[in-house]
């Protein structure tokens, strides 16, 4: 028998199940507890760059809203720079990048506000068009799903971004870029993830 | 540019497949295509940070942070307190640790919780902590009690704590459930055996820890979270190693 490799094994995902809300978004369960809930603010006051919505609802395989999922993302500022100590560069003061959302309980309709990313160096120095990371938890999905939003007046940038390079079906691709349209002089960005079946949204082993 | 240091490859045939028949909301809620592996880059390896200003010293205790003053929620008080721990067994500090759960009578504060078992006043159900410069940490709570679902006529939830982890990248997010030792619902329970390997199952289950409890106040359990361990740099381009 040869050595034992010591690696501790990670601990398993398990869904979120229903009641998510109660320890991610107690607001939202029926209660006020913290001073503070988190996530509700990505880009803070000071962050610059263009002012924009992302929304969507998430459906299932039926095509029925999904109405008890929780949403996280993870985004750079309009420089491109990540919120954390391994990334070079400076964030505005207030830049978290990080936001969390749950989908309406009657609609399924998702939504936050922040500001457009700029593009991030990716590997072996090709530049990764603008994008927003998502990672999706609900009863029923067993291990969080990772994604990502692309924005679709990017059209060049998302042509050569090296991650959509990686999804080999073309047609796929578009299933990861938000629509751009304005609504009440406001920028709105549309971007519906459909779990299973016709159209089903790309997810990624990150 | 230099090369990111990369997290393990999550071992996907460990964790739980996103369609698992007997769990039957995975049915309709799981792709039918395969994950897209990505190598990872700056996206992957960074992630948010959390510090003592987001958060309050006393929401780790759900004795005291939804209860009436001078009052405790009713229900078995436990302590539960672990350590936060790559794959290569160094201490994940810092990070923000978020637990929520049923009440003794196996009743959410939820609204769409409709079970007859009552709310308890004084147990609202979540707390949050970050861990400390060795990756530990701890919550006071009661023991929740299990709960009646609808999945097949019969299913009970095993008593369990939800628990959801950051890690230092968006790579390492987590969330999970802990279970306790002894519980015979645990090998009833279609959401536990998702996971196909028991020894995942077990890694699940926090022992009773009698060292840690405080005598004639709180019993403890102990349960410790294993994130993804990070690849050394050494032989990439940080010649100085981990």
């Amino acid at each position: 028998m040869p050595q034992k490799l010591d690696y501790l094994k990670e601990t398993a995902s398990q869904t979120a199940g229903p009641y998510v809300h109660i320890g991610l978004a107690p607001g939202a369960a029926g209660f006020d507890i913290y001073e503070r809930e988190l996530g509700w603010d990505i880009a803070g006051p000071n962050a610059g760059g263009e002012r924009i919505r992302v929304e969507g609802v998430v459906i299932d395989g039926t095509g029925s809203p999904v109405k008890d999922v929780l949403l996280e993302a993870w985004q750079a500022n309009a420089e491109g720079v990540y919120a954390h100590p391994e990334h070079e560069g400076q964030v505005e003061e207030g830049f978290r990048g990080w936001g969390r959302v749950i989908t309406d309980f009657e609609t399924g309709e998702w939504g936050f506000d922040t500001v457009k990313p700029g593009p991030v160096m990716g590997r072996n120095g090709r530049m990764m068009a603008p994008h927003i990371n998502l990672w999706i938890v609900a009863r029923g999905v067993n291990v969080g799903l990772n994604t990502r939003i692309y924005f679709s007046d990017e059209a060049e940038a998302n042509a050569a971004d090296p991650v959509m390079g990686l999804v080999e079906w073309e047609v796929r691709r578009q299933t990861l870029v938000a629509e751009r349209a304005e609504r009440d002089g406001k920028v709105v960005y549309r971007f519906d993830i459909r779990l299973q079946g016709d159209g089903e949204t790309v997810f990624f082993d990150v | 540019m230099t090369k990111p240091a990369e997290y393990y490859q999550r071992d996907r045939e460990w964790h739980p497949p996103a369609l698992a028949q007997g769990y039957k909301t995975s049915v309709a809620r799981s792709p039918r295509y395969s994950l897209i592996s990505l190598e990872q880059s700056a996206s992957e390896i960074t992630g948010p940070v959390f510090g003592h200003n987001d958060i309050d010293p006393g929401d780790n205790d759900l004795l005291t942070n939804y209860a009436q003053a001078g009052e405790s929620p009713i229900g078995e008080r436990i302590i539960v307190h672990g350590r936060v721990l790559d794959e290569n067994a160094r201490p994940v500090p810092n990070t923000l640790v978020e637990i929520w759960q049923a009440n003794a009578g196996g009743r959410y504060r939820h609204k769409k919780d409709m079970y007859l078992a009552p709310i308890d006043p004084n147990f609202g159900g979540c707390g949050r902590t970050l861990s400390d410069e060795n990756g530990y940490y701890f919550f006071r709570t009661v023991k929740p009690g299990a709960y009646p679902w609808r999945n097949w006529v019969n299913n009970w939830r095993p008593a369990h704590i939800h628990i959801s982890v950051f890690g230092s990248s968006f790579s390492q997010r987590l969330i999970t459930q802990m279970y306790f030792e002894g519980d015979p619902l645990i090998a009833k329970c279609p959401i536990v055996q998702t996971i196909p390997d028991p020894a995942a199952i077990d890694q699940l289950i926090a022992p009773l820890d009698l060292n840690a409890t405080i005598p004639l106040d709180t019993i403890a359990y102990k349960f410790d979270i294993v994130l993804r361990g990070r690849r050394s740099t050494l032989f990439e381009n940080r010649l100085e190693g981990n």
